[in-house]
C-alpha cells in the first residue's frame, strides 16, 4: 500500500509564488466546469457569457469596477488583519458599522457644510469600522478569546442592530420597509465617468491599496504588524507591544471594511437597508487569500471576483447556469490557492509503507 | 401580561421550544467537540449545516421519504468532511483557511443545487416535516412531560447521544485515542496510533452530526429550505465547544441557554408582545460573546488543535 507523506522542499524562487494566484485561477475556472456542465450550460457559452457579461462593453466594464471597489476593500481589511495574525472573519459586520455610521450622518447631518459632508461621513464610517473590529482585537488581546469566533458571531450581533434600526429609529418614515430615509444629495459619491455608476468610491478604494502598501512595505507599523503575524513571541520578545499592535489593525482592518459599507450606502443604494451587502465580507477572506495577503494582489483577485459576480448574471441569463455559481467558484478557489501555496513550501512524497 | 407569562400553556411552549431550538446546536457541537478533541478546527461546520439542510429537504421532497432525507444530510456532511480531512489532516493546510473555504464552497453548493432542482417558483415547495412524538405515560405529567416528552424524534436521540458521547471520549479505550491524538499526537503515533486516519474518522462522524443538525432545520423545525435558514448556528456551536471547555455536557448546558433564548423570543412573539424582535435575535449572539469572555481565560485548549501532524516535523 502507498503512503501519502508531506516533505519540505527546497524553497522555490519567488517568480513562482507571484504566479501562484494565477495558477488557481486557472485551476478554479476549470473545476467550476463540473457545476456548469452538471447544471446543463454549454461550457463555451457559459463562460463566454460570463466575461463578456462582466468586461464586454464600457457600461459591463465600468459595472465591474463598480461592483469591485467593496469587495477591494474587504479584501484588503481581511488580508491586513491575517498579515498580523488577527482572525478577522468579521467584515461583513463592520461593513454594516460603517453604512449605519454613514447613513445617520447622511440623514441627520444637515447642520454640515455641503463640502465637508463627504469627508465627514468616510471619516465616521471607517471609526465605525474600525472602532467595532477593535472589540474582538480586545477581547482577544484582553481575555484570550478566540477571535474567530467572536468576529464572525459579531457579525449577526451588527446584522441584527442594522435590523432593529430599520424597523425602529432609523425607519424611513411612513413606510413599512426596513429601510432608512434617503441621504441627503450632497452626501452621494460623485460619479465620475457620465454614463455609468463609476463613483469616486471606486477611486477610494484604490487608493486604500496603495495606502495598505505603503503601510506594510514603509512604515514601522506595518513591520510590527508583520512580527506579530509571523511569531507573537519573538515580536514581544523584541519590544513590540503587541497588544497594541493588534488593536490598531483592527482599527485599521475594521475601517477599511467600514469604507466599503459607506461606498454602498453612498453610491449604490442612498440608504440603508438589511440587504446592502450580498456577503461582500466573506468574499473578503476568499479575495484576500488568493491576494496572497498583498494588496496589489488584493486589488487584482476582487477584480477576478467581480468579474465573476456580474458575468454570473448574463451567464445565468444565456446559459441557464445559477447565478449562486459565484459562491461554488468562491469556494474552490480559495481550496484550489490553499492547496498551491502549500505546494510552494512542501511536495508530496509516496513511499510504500 | 406577566399572568400570560406565567401561565401553564405559555411556559409549556417555552419549555418545549428551548429543546426543540437547542437540538441542532446541540448536535453540532457534539460533533465539533469530537472533531476537536482530535486536534482539527472544523470552521466549515456553517456551511456542512447548510448542506445538510439543502440535501435532507431535496430528498425528502423528491422522495417522500424523511428518513432517508436525513441519512442523506448525514451523508452529505461526511463527504464535505472527507473534503476537510484531505485539505487539513492530510495535506495540513491552515485548519482556519480550510474550514472558511469548505463554509464558503458549501453554501454556494447548497444554493445553487436548491435553484437547480426547485427552479424558482413563486411559492417555496414545501415537504411534510416530522411531527412531535409524544412518549407513552411520561408526556401525560403536567409541564415537564408535556414539554419535554414530547418532543421530535431527532430532539430524543440528540439527548441519547449527550451521554454517549460523553462516555465515549472519557471513558472508553477508542475515545482515549481520539484525546491523545488531539492532545499529542506524537505520542499518539509512537505508541502506535495512526493519527491522521484518527483525525478523519473524527471529521467523518462530526460532518454526519452537522449534516443531521442541519437537515433539523429544514425537516423540524420548519418545512421549507431559506437561504438564512441555519443563521450562525454553526458559528454558536464553536462558541459553545470552547465554552464547554470541550465537554459535552457543558457544551449541551450552553446550546440549552441559547436555545432558550432563541424560544423565548419566538414565544414572545407569539403572544403579541410588540419588541423591536431584532433586538431579541440580537441578545442570544450577544450573550455568547459575554459567555466566552468569562471562561477563554481558564480554557483548555487540546494543545494539538490547529496543528497539522508530520512526523518529521516534532515540535514544529
Amino acid at each position: 500500500m502507498m503512503s501519502m507523506n508531506i516533505v519540505k522542499r527546497e524553497p522555490l524562487p519567488s517568480w513562482v509564488k507571484v504566479l501562484i494566484p494565477f495558477a488557481a485561477v486557472l485551476a478554479t475556472l476549470a473545476l467550476a466546469a463540473i457545476p456548469i456542465l452538471a447544471a446543463g450550460g454549454n461550457l463555451w457559452k457559459a463562460y463566454g457569457s460570463l466575461f463578456f457579461g462582466a468586461l464586454g462593453n464600457r457600461f459591463n466594464l465600468l459595472e465591474t469596477f463598480v461592483k469591485a471597489s467593496p469587495l477591494i476593500l474587504t479584501g484588503l481589511a481581511v488580508a491586513f488583519a491575517f498579515r498580523a495574525r488577527f482572525w478577522n472573519i468579521g467584515a461583513e459586520g463592520q461593513l454594516y458599522a460603517g453604512a449605519v455610521a454613514a447613513t445617520v450622518i447622511g440623514v441627520y447631518g444637515t447642520w454640515l457644510p455641503p463640502s465637508l459632508k463627504i469627508p465627514a461621513i468616510m471619516v465616521a464610517g471607517f471609526l465605525a469600522g474600525g472602532l467595532w473590529a477593535t472589540i474582538p482585537a480586545f477581547l482577544k488581546t484582553r481575555f484570550k478569546v478566540d477571535d474567530v469566533v467572536t468576529t464572525l458571531l459579531l457579525n449577526y450581533v451588527m446584522l441584527h442592530f442594522v435590523g432593529t434600526l430599520l424597523f425602529g429609529p432609523l425607519q424611513e418614515p411612513g413606510s413599512s420597509w426596513p429601510r432608512s430615509p434617503q441621504i441627503m444629495k450632497d452626501a452621494f459619491y460623485p460619479v465620475l465617468i457620465a454614463k455609468s455608476r463609476f463613483h469616486i468610491g471606486i477611486i477610494v478604494s484604490f487608493v486604500s491599496v496603495l495606502a495598505v502598501w505603503f503601510i506594510n512595505d514603509k512604515t514601522v507599523f506595518g513591520y510590527q504588524s508583520k512580527c506579530v503575524g509571523v511569531n507573537i513571541l519573538a515580536a514581544r520578545y523584541g519590544g513590540i507591544n503587541a497588544g497594541m499592535v493588534i488593536l490598531k489593525t483592527a482599527l485599521i482592518s475594521g475601517g477599511l471594511a467600514g469604507l466599503a459599507g459607506v461606498g454602498e450606502v453612498c453610491a449604490i443604494q442612498y440608504n440603508l437597508i438589511m440587504d446592502l451587502s450580498p456577503g461582500y465580507g466573506q468574499t473578503g477572506v476568499v479575495i484576500a487569500m488568493l491576494g496572497n495577503l498583498h494588496p496589489l494582489g488584493v486589488a487584482l483577485s476582487a477584480f477576478f471576483f467581480s468579474v465573476i459576480g456580474v458575468g454570473a448574471q448574463t451567464m445565468s441569463r444565456m446559459a441557464g447556469v445559477p447565478v449562486y455559481i459565484t459562491g461554488v467558484m468562491e469556494g474552490i478557489a480559495l481550496m484550489v490557492m490553499l492547496v498551491f501555496l502549500l505546494l510552494t513550501e512542501y511536495r508530496i512524497k509516496w513511499s510504500k509503507s | 401580561m406577566i399572568e400570560e407569562i406565567l401561565s401553564v400553556p405559555f411556559l409549556t411552549g417555552l419549555l418545549s421550544a428551548t429543546l426543540r431550538m437547542s437540538t441542532p446546536i446541540i448536535l453540532a457541537t457534539l460533533g465539533e467537540i469530537i472533531i476537536e478533541r482530535s486536534g482539527v478546527l472544523n470552521l466549515g461546520i456553517e456551511g456542512t449545516m447548510l448542506f445538510g439542510a439543502v440535501v435532507g429537504f431535496l430528498t425528502t421532497l423528491s422522495t417522500g421519504n424523511i428518513w432517508l432525507g436525513v441519512f442523506m444530510a448525514a451523508f452529505a456532511g461526511v463527504l464535505l468532511s472527507m473534503l476537510m480531512a484531505l485539505l487539513a489532516v492530510y495535506l495540513g493546510v491552515s485548519q482556519h483557511v480550510a474550514g472558511l473555504g469548505i463554509t464558503v464552497f458549501a453554501s454556494g453548493l447548497s444554493m445553487f443545487v436548491y435553484r437547480l432542482t426547485v427552479g424558482s417558483p413563486t411559492v417555496p415547495p414545501t415537504i411534510r416535516p416530522f411531527v412531535p412524538v409524544p412518549i407513552p405515560f411520561l408526556s401525560d405529567i403536567p409541564l415537564i412531560g408535556t414539554s419535554f416528552f414530547n418532543q421530535h424524534l431527532l430532539t430524543y436521540f440528540t439527548w441519547i447521544l449527550i451521554p454517549l458521547v460523553s462516555v465515549f471520549l472519557f471513558r472508553t479505550r477508542p475515545g482515549l485515542r481520539v484525546r491523545t491524538v488531539g492532545q499529542n499526537p506524537f505520542a499518539a503515533d509512537t505508541v502506535g496510533v495512526n493519527v491522521n486516519l484518527t483525525r478523519t474518522a473524527c471529521l467523518a462522524v462530526g460532518g454526519a452530526f452537522f449534516g443531521v443538525a442541519g437537515s433539523f432545520m429544514t425537516l423540524a423545525h420548519q418545512n421549507m429550505f431559506l437561504k438564512d435558514v441555519i443563521g450562525g448556528r454553526g458559528w454558536v456551536a464553536i462558541a459553545m465547544t470552547i465554552f464547554g471547555n470541550w465537554n459535552p455536557v457543558i457544551g449541551t448546558a450552553g446550546a440549552l441557554i441559547f436555545g432558550f433564548l432563541d424560544a423565548l423570543q419566538l414565544r414572545l412573539q407569539s403572544l403579541g408582545v410588540r419588541l423591536p424582535f431584532h433586538l431579541f435575535l440580537m441578545i442570544p449572539y450577544l450573550i455568547t460573546v459575554v459567555a466566552l469572555v468569562g471562561v477563554s481565560r481558564k480554557a483548555t485548549v487540546p494543545a494539538g488543535l490547529l496543528r497539522p501532524y508530520r512526523r518529521e516535523e516534532k515540535g514544529g
